[in-house]
């Protein structure tokens, strides 16, 4: 069987559901980012893919943007995530229950 | 190329399987670095060699070098990391998610253009990115804000008063 | 093109099978009693000169090196964007100078900032 756009995409499905399980079900917050930055690597296979059987480049001028949105969401988000830190000496998810402290 | 897809998806879904499910956090996100590696053998195996060096200059040289020092920095690997109350409709809610994108995937009639793609990458990448008739300038622009914004605001929340 | 990129799986498989046959020589030599076992406190300290380590390895680090990082990042998605600019420069005329040149007067702000601010000094 040969390989093609399907088989990209099946596998940009299962990375999303990985990450989309992580970004639930995990309480430490760093793990949480993880998820997502998997979840956005899936969503650029499905674009590259789409690039690549669709014969327009445009796919990966959205990955790259992807990828840029990806590294300004990391460094704010893990940003957050030290600041929490220094104030609740914690990052467990579940004990960040209050929006001012 | 069948046999470099088949290698390069199997260690990457394992990869992404070990950083979602091993309790040590540090060895999670070594992991990832492994699953992004792959992801840009993929992008290869796709013809797109533009995109899997910024893969892999992007995602394994700055990305995961600020999650290994976000990692160092909260002092949190001893206590790994668990799985929390909602563990069993997160499952749900990602089977359900994959069953439903297979679903459609395979069902669906997808047009695909056989003829060979363009190689090397590189320069219709620029000029679809900018040039002045179709290129993507205001977005690109816009690109270098979100950066700016993303830079004073990481600045400003992680400096010491 | 996918040719080229073989040669550097070539090179991937050269060098995995090179790490996992120094790891695994000793502890094969080892088991077959090629290499005796004569341990004593000085060979098995973790540094055979220099001082020991005090402590557990995981400590607070300094916050100020995810700033760095931090900066280290803006300049890799710098050079992604000026690569192919770079490649594309023939065609591109003055337009794509005068975008690129925008493009990074925004971003330098922050690298400004970040100077103004002194998070750059290590106090």
């Amino acid at each position: 069987m040969t390989v093609g756009l399907e088989h990209f995409l099946i596998l940009s499905a299962i990375l999303f559901s990985i990450g989309l399980y992580g970004a639930l079900a995990k309480r430490n917050a760093v793990v949480i980012l993880m998820s997502i930055e998997i979840m956005l690597n899936a969503v650029n296979i499905a674009m590259v893919a789409f690039s690549r059987y669709g014969h327009l480049i445009t796919g990966q001028v959205f990955a790259i943007f992807i990828m840029v949105v990806a590294a300004a969401e990391a460094a704010v988000g893990l940003a957050i995530i030290i600041a929490i830190y220094r104030s609740r000496e914690t990052v467990d998810v579940e004990k960040f229950d209050l929006m001012k402290w | 190329m069948e046999i470099a897809f088949w290698i390069l998806a199997v260690i990457s879904v394992a990869s992404a399987l070990a950083v979602v499910f091993l309790r040590n956090i540090f060895r999670a996100a070594l992991f990832l670095v492994l699953c992004f590696f792959t992801i840009a053998g993929i992008y290869v195996v796709l013809h797109a060699d533009f995109l899997a060096a910024a893969q892999v200059l992007i995602y394994v040289g700055a990305i995961a070098v600020l999650i290994i020092f976000a990692i160092m920095l909260t002092r949190e690997t001893p206590r790994g990391s668990p799985s929390g109350r909602f563990r069993l409709i997160a499952f749900l809610v990602g089977a359900t998610f994959l069953v439903a994108m297979i679903l459609v995937v395979t069902g669906t009639d997808w047009q695909v253009i056989t003829e060979a793609p363009t190689e090397p990458t590189t320069s219709p990448l620029a000029q679809a990115l900018f040039s002045r008739e179709e290129g993507f300038v205001l977005p690109f622009e816009i690109a270098a804000a979100l950066l700016l914004a993303a830079v004073i605001g990481a600045i400003a929340l992680v400096r010491e008063k | 093109m996918l040719e080229n990129f073989g040669y550097i799986g070539i090179f991937l498989v050269a060098a995995l099978l090179f790490a996992i046959t120094m790891i695994t020589l000793p502890i094969l030599l080892r088991r077959f009693r090629i290499v005796p076992k004569k341990p004593n406190p000085v060979k098995s300290s973790t540094y055979e000169c220099g001082m020991d380590t005090v402590g557990k390895s995981w400590v607070q680090f300094n916050f100020r090196y995810y700033i760095y990082a931090l900066l280290f990042v803006v300049f890799d998605i710098q050079v992604v964007f000026v690569y192919p600019w770079a490649a594309a420069m023939g065609q591109l005329k003055l337009f794509g100078l005068v975008e690129m040149a925008v493009f990074f007067l925004i971003v330098i702000v922050g690298f400004v900032y970040a100077w103004k601010k002194g998070v750059l000094e290590w106090k």
